[in-house]
């Protein structure tokens, strides 16, 4: 059962006050808000079972080792990996798309070979690359989108060739909400045999994944925009392919013997986890995972597409107001983007604030993206599953005053 | 001081001072990356003495506001007093109050004569009089 008012009793947050007005939280992309359970899981590590993992000796190393390899398998499980070899800690997905460009892409890359991306990626997914693409003289190249803010199919055909050697996609896009179709894209790339780089970052909060039925070699996500805290990023890659890869970053935990002149590293996953990872941040993820679990992806899928239809209605509806991204409901998760014609988007977030109402505003770490859509900025409301319909009634009115104050 | 006052509003939409020069001496540019603002400033300067300034570009009401009161703080005024001016006193004169990042809105136009300040003087000393 969804029960909604359940739901947004289990965030504290939610019942705070922001300029006197309920906060209304339409900044999930960023970073969602976290319920009391993945709060408590927490403390109650800090509080309980706090130490140092792996080779301890001690009660708690013990605990907390199995605590935080506990965590991994939930997360295995969670996108239905082989084996928790596969599944490597980081601090952030920005850290996961590095630690792929760095191992993977510094190892295979060569002079004229090709990474193809799309002008919709995030940031962290264009710039590890143009630094190791610098670095092996290979070349980036851009899948294009069509008027409707979806992939052009026809531009990947084109692209796709022999000198493609790795093509990196964003499940959804932060910026327009859009579903990439990544089923059909891995397909094309391994036909062609390039490896496939998913970030799913905008992805794993709001639906089931299910890596092996998808195919991917690299798929990443982090934990603080699924309820889970800051400071938990996942990279899951293919066994196969992390058997061969170099060390990530060199330190404790990722070796097993060191000499004065080499080192022997450890097995997986720990080859690519240096140093003391983050256990109660992974154990608050885990968490998390099992919070959505409970409630269930059908469920929320289901009522953040009737959010998103509503608020497409409904800002649709409001004069000199210009939308972004796909119409179809089943081609966009729950982001809603646009601009007050005439209004800058900061002072649009500003005008909002007063009223309780937290969006982001700016190029949201698409700035090849808006070079693309011609736009300095954009606005964005990004949903999830405790938000309401009320919310974005909320968010209109808001809208309505931004513009009275500008006489538009 | 509500942010968005009328006479904010009024300079906003209304800048003084905004297009181009037709001989400017110095001129400079300057992009708030994070929020895609951009702010250009002529400056016509005679005998160390800013005769006429122009601004152009595109940015948020506070950004754009904070330049249109620049140009009226600095128009026959002469460089030296000119560059006694902090950024704070320009925020004083707007009125109003801002929180940290939107600060740097109303200090874009400010860096923007400054850097173009700095600019002439480059210039001057490279060329004498000029």
């Amino acid at each position: 059962m969804f029960n909604i008012n359940k739901i947004r009793r289990d965030f504290p947050i939610l019942s705070r006050k922001i300029s006197g007005k309920k906060l209304v939280y339409f900044d999930n992309a960023a970073t969602s808000q976290k319920p009391k359970s993945v709060i408590s899981s927490m403390v109650d590590y800090y509080e309980n079972h706090n130490a140092n993992v792996h080779r301890g000796i001690h009660t708690l190393a013990s605990e907390a080792t199995n605590l935080y390899e506990g965590a991994r398998t939930k997360i295995k499980n969670f996108i239905n990996a082989k084996t928790t070899k596969e599944i490597i800690f980081t601090k952030n997905i920005t850290e996961s798309l590095n630690l792929v460009a760095y191992t993977w892409g510094r190892k295979n890359l060569q002079k004229g070979d090709e990474v193809l991306l799309t002008v919709m990626e995030h940031h962290s997914d264009i710039v590890p690359w143009q630094i190791v693409a610098q670095e092996k003289q290979a070349v980036l190249k851009f899948i294009d989108i069509n008027e409707n803010g979806m992939l052009d199919i026809a531009s990947l055909h084109k692209l796709l060739s022999k000198k493609t050697k790795i093509v990196g996609i964003a499940w959804v896009s932060n910026a327009l909400g859009t579903i990439n179709p990544v089923e059909k894209i891995i397909k094309l790339a391994h036909e062609h045999g390039a490896l496939v780089l998913i970030d799913a970052a905008q992805y794993a909060p709001h639906d089931k994944i299910d890596v092996q039925k998808l195919d991917c070699d690299f798929l990443g996500f982090t934990g603080h925009k699924m309820l889970g805290p800051m400071g938990t990023g996942i990279l899951y890659v293919k066994e196969k392919i992390l058997e061969g890869l170099p060390p990530f970053l060199g330190g404790g935990d990722m070796i097993k013997e060191v000499y004065f002149d080499h080192a022997v590293y450890n097995e997986l996953p720990y080859k690519f986890e240096a140093g003391t990872p983050n256990v109660g941040g992974a154990i608050g993820l885990g968490s998390a995972i099992d919070y959505l679990s409970k409630i269930g992806f059908d469920n929320i899928r289901k009522h953040e597409k009737n959010l998103t239809a509503y608020g497409l209605k409904a800002l649709r509806s409001l004069k000199n107001v210009t939308l972004y991204g796909p119409a179809d409901i089943n081609n966009r998760m729950a982001i809603l983007n646009f601009n007050i014609n005439g209004i800058h988007p900061h002072d649009v977030a500003q005008i909002l604030d007063n009223e309780g109402i937290a969006i982001r505003v700016g190029h949201h770490c698409t700035m090849p993206l808006h070079l693309r859509l011609s736009l300095n900025a954009s606005c964005r409301a990004s949903l999830y599953l405790y938000n309401t319909v009320r919310e974005i009634d909320k968010l209109c009115m808001g809208i309505e005053k931004v513009k009275k104050v500008f006489g538009k | 001081m509500d942010i968005y006052r009328q006479e904010i509003i009024d300079h906003y939409q209304n800048p003084r001072n905004f297009g181009k020069l037709k001989n400017p001496t110095v001129f400079h540019e300057e992009v708030n990356s994070f929020c895609g603002d951009r702010i250009r400033m002529e400056l016509q300067i005679v005998n160390d003495k800013i005769m006429d300034v122009a601004i152009s570009g595109a940015g948020c009401a506070i950004s754009m506001a904070s330049a249109s009161f620049l140009t009226e703080m600095i128009k026959n005024q002469t460089i030296n007093k000119v560059k006694k001016n902090s950024k704070e006193e320009l925020v004083k004169k707007l009125n109003i109050n801002l929180s940290p990042s939107r600060l740097v809105c109303a200090w874009l136009p400010w860096e923007v004569l400054h850097k173009a300040l700095f600019k002439y003087q480059n210039m001057k000393g490279a060329y004498g009089k000029i």
